[in-house]
């Protein structure tokens, strides 16, 4: 068993949080409320050091990089969120991320989620490659025509739409099963997490 | 003035970034240069609000006595004293701050979400059934992912994960594009709506 | 009253402390069942086993919180151990302010088992916002998106980072992620950069990765806790790791765990179709 003060915290605030699975209660209430505060402090601390000191100070101290006086001014704007006659201000620092972002996004993500998997998916290798990377390649070409018709609603599933499209369900019930199949391998691992530390760390039951 | 000078802003920063991407003359890569640092800088005003938005919520809730304040005076109490450790204390891993964080914060905080692996066993006892085809499709790849993406699996039966891992890579991979395709052409939409100043969600409401 | 409506009113807490019990008991048994490993785990591993000293320091993203952890951090865990192992460089980072604090500390810890030096032979950096901007940012210039490490010493000062100005000189940039992170990191560095991206992801996320794998945008991935028992068999064989390995411990109650999840929809679902049957009866 663990003589490591922390870790004895650690395992009790745990057991705390598990006390819910009975049913709601005052430890866990507390053990909630402290963690909003803690992790709001950490975050505090963090910015503080990794934020304004590492990106604001030093730059200017030791770098002399006075330039960003400019982004750091237009940042303070934000604050002006918390005045009622001059919270439009807020909107400027604001608008400019958004449209940077925005701008910066479009051309590298239609490379990337559009250009290259429409590529990848016509490019069937008809010669050369073995049979049955062949039948992958068609099945992949045909799985994704169908998902997408099944998602186009602009024209009435009818006639041969209407078939592609309920063939696209049929893929997509099966990647649905693979994703909830993957989703509860998740969230076992993460109580699998937890019952180590409890095992291992503080009772010291398992190697 | 007020609703024009942001529009115009999110305009400028959008083409302005749109076309240093296809015109890479050493002008608009320094602009662009410059722009990134802007960015970040910019963006740590974002952590200061949302740190600054939760202190005044519980602090406004102890003032006026709401229901569960002196809850809330557990939360300030832990973000005052976290902070304050962690701004005159260090932040390194020797640090009582560090151990705040990983003996308090995370396992607290890994423990509440590990609680999700017995809620999903709940859930789907109860409500995960073989209704029609689809759904039965569903379960039957969810139960074979369950089985071949884990050791035993490939005891039961030696092909399981080979099975997995070609359901995972054709046929669920194909919805998968399917759907990552619908995305991404969504999400460029909404990155040009935003330039050219249609949507405008991201600026709140009022003026 | 009928068994079969008794079983499907089950209180749910009988559910819980079933699912506890198949977590835990498995930790006492002692039985190993061989991991067998993954192509995508495979690939990430290959490529990383290829490196030399020389090829420049890898960079590894802490880019998730506490709440997945437990899937995550044996992957980080694995991934550090197989670099030092092969004494390769490695800068640690977080684009998430929760991640850093964990990148520093497991950063610290592994470092400590292999005897390396922070600033010589690998490098945490501090939290930077705006995570578009940030990954754009190390393609241009590493040392102007970090001026300082975690520590706040001057980065331009650090022999770890000596030549090393942007992604050319880092052979891969690995994103631990149980969000879209990875997503960021190759639209901004695989197709603005051409740098190689790895992905290690929660279990949850794995199968939207495939389609990235298949285009090659991504080299290698470790999807959930699986992948990074997978991982940790790898690096056990081939360089003989001493320290604990966590996912490969947890392997027996995640197949124990998914067993009962099985009979559980299978009870539910038999209870669900006796019931039906037994209603139209009475009808």
């Amino acid at each position: 068993m663990s003589t490591n003060i922390w870790i004895w915290i650690a395992a009790l605030l745990t057991l705390a949080i598990y006390s819910f699975l009975y049913k709601d209660n005052i430890v866990y209430k507390i053990a909630e409320y402290l963690l909003v505060g803690v992790s709001i402090g950490y975050s505090i601390a963090i910015t503080w050091y990794n934020v304004v000191i590492a990106k604001m100070v030093v730059p200017i101290r030791d770098q002399h990089n006075f330039l960003i006086i400019i982004p750091i001014l237009i940042g303070m704007f934000m604050f002006a969120r918390f005045s009622k006659k001059h919270g439009w201000l807020s909107k400027i620092p604001i608008s400019f991320v958004i449209g940077w972002g925005a701008g910066v996004a479009i051309p590298l993500q239609f490379e990337t989620s559009i250009v290259e998997h429409v590529k990848n998916t016509i490019a069937i290798p008809w010669f050369g490659g073995n049979i049955l990377l062949l039948v992958n390649a068609i099945i992949i070409f045909i799985g994704v025509i169908a998902t997408l018709i099944y998602f186009y609603f602009s024209t009435p599933h009818k006639g041969v739409i209407g078939k592609v499209a309920n063939l696209g369900i049929w893929y997509i019930m099966i990647a649905f099963g693979a994703s909830f199949g993957y989703t509860v391998m998740a969230r076992i691992s993460l109580f699998i997490d937890r019952a180590q530390f409890l095992l291992h760390d503080w009772l010291g039951l398992i190697h | 003035m007020k609703r024009r000078l942001p529009l115009i802003i999110v305009m400028l920063t959008g083409i302005g970034m749109i076309i240093q991407y296809f015109i890479p003359h050493p002008v608009s890569k320094a602009i662009y240069k410059q722009s990134i640092d802007w960015v970040i800088i910019i963006s740590a005003f974002y952590l200061v609000l949302g740190v600054g938005g939760i202190f005044i919520i519980n602090y406004q809730k102890i003032k006026r006595r709401k229901e569960g304040w002196w809850l809330s005076i557990i939360t300030l109490s832990a973000l005052i004293i976290t902070a304050l450790i962690g701004i005159f204390g260090g932040i390194d891993n020797k640090s009582v701050f560090m151990d705040i964080f990983m003996y308090i914060q995370l396992p607290m905080q890994a423990a509440m979400f590990s609680l999700l692996a017995f809620y999903i066993a709940s859930a789907a006892f109860r409500s995960f059934r073989a209704r029609t085809p689809e759904a039965t499709v569903l379960l039957i790849t969810a139960t074979i992912v369950m089985l071949g993406r884990v050791p035993i699996g490939s005891l039961i039966y030696r092909g399981l994960p080979g099975i997995t891992e070609w359901i995972l890579s054709t046929v669920s991979l194909a919805a998968q594009r399917g759907i990552l395709l619908g995305v991404g052409l969504g999400s460029i939409a909404t990155s040009m709506k935003i330039i050219l100043g249609i949507e405008r969600s991201y600026l709140g409401g009022g003026e | 009253m009928n068994f079969w409506i008794r079983i499907s009113d089950l209180d749910r807490r009988w559910i819980y402390l079933l699912m506890a019990v198949a977590i835990i008991l498995p930790f006492f048994v002692n039985i190993t069942i061989p991991i067998r490993i993954s192509p995508p785990t495979q690939a990430l591993y290959t490529y990383i086993d290829t490196l030399s000293p020389d090829s420049g320091p890898i960079l590894i993203s802490f880019d998730y919180d506490p709440s997945t952890q437990g899937e995550l951090t044996p992957m980080a865990i694995a991934l550090l151990r197989h670099a030092f192992s092969k004494n390769l460089h490695v800068i640690t980072m977080s684009l998430y302010p929760t991640g850093i604090g964990i990148a520093e500390n497991i950063t610290s810890d592994i470092a400590k088992e292999y005897n390396k030096i922070e600033g010589r032979d690998y490098v945490v950096m501090p939290y930077a916002p705006g995570y578009q901007a940030v990954i754009l940012s190390i393609g241009e210039d590493i040392k102007n998106t970090f001026a300082t490490d975690y520590y706040g010493n001057r980065t331009d000062t650090l022999s770890c980072l000596n030549g090393v100005k942007n992604f050319e000189q880092i052979p891969i940039a690995i994103s631990i992620s149980g969000s879209s992170t990875p997503y960021a990191w190759i639209t901004y560095g695989y197709t603005k950069y051409g740098e190689k991206i790895g992905v290690g992801t929660t279990a949850v996320s794995a199968t939207s990765y495939y389609p990235y794998l298949r285009t090659k945008q991504v080299a290698g991935m470790l999807g959930g806790l699986k992948g990074a028992a997978e991982y940790e068999t790898l690096i056990r064989k081939f360089y003989h790791t001493k320290g604990r390995s966590m996912a490969t411990i947890g392997m027996n109650s995640q197949s124990m765990a998914h067993i009962i999840m099985i009979i559980l929809i299978i009870l539910g679902n038999i209870s669900y179709f006796a019931i039906r049957k037994q209603n139209k009866r009475s009808a």
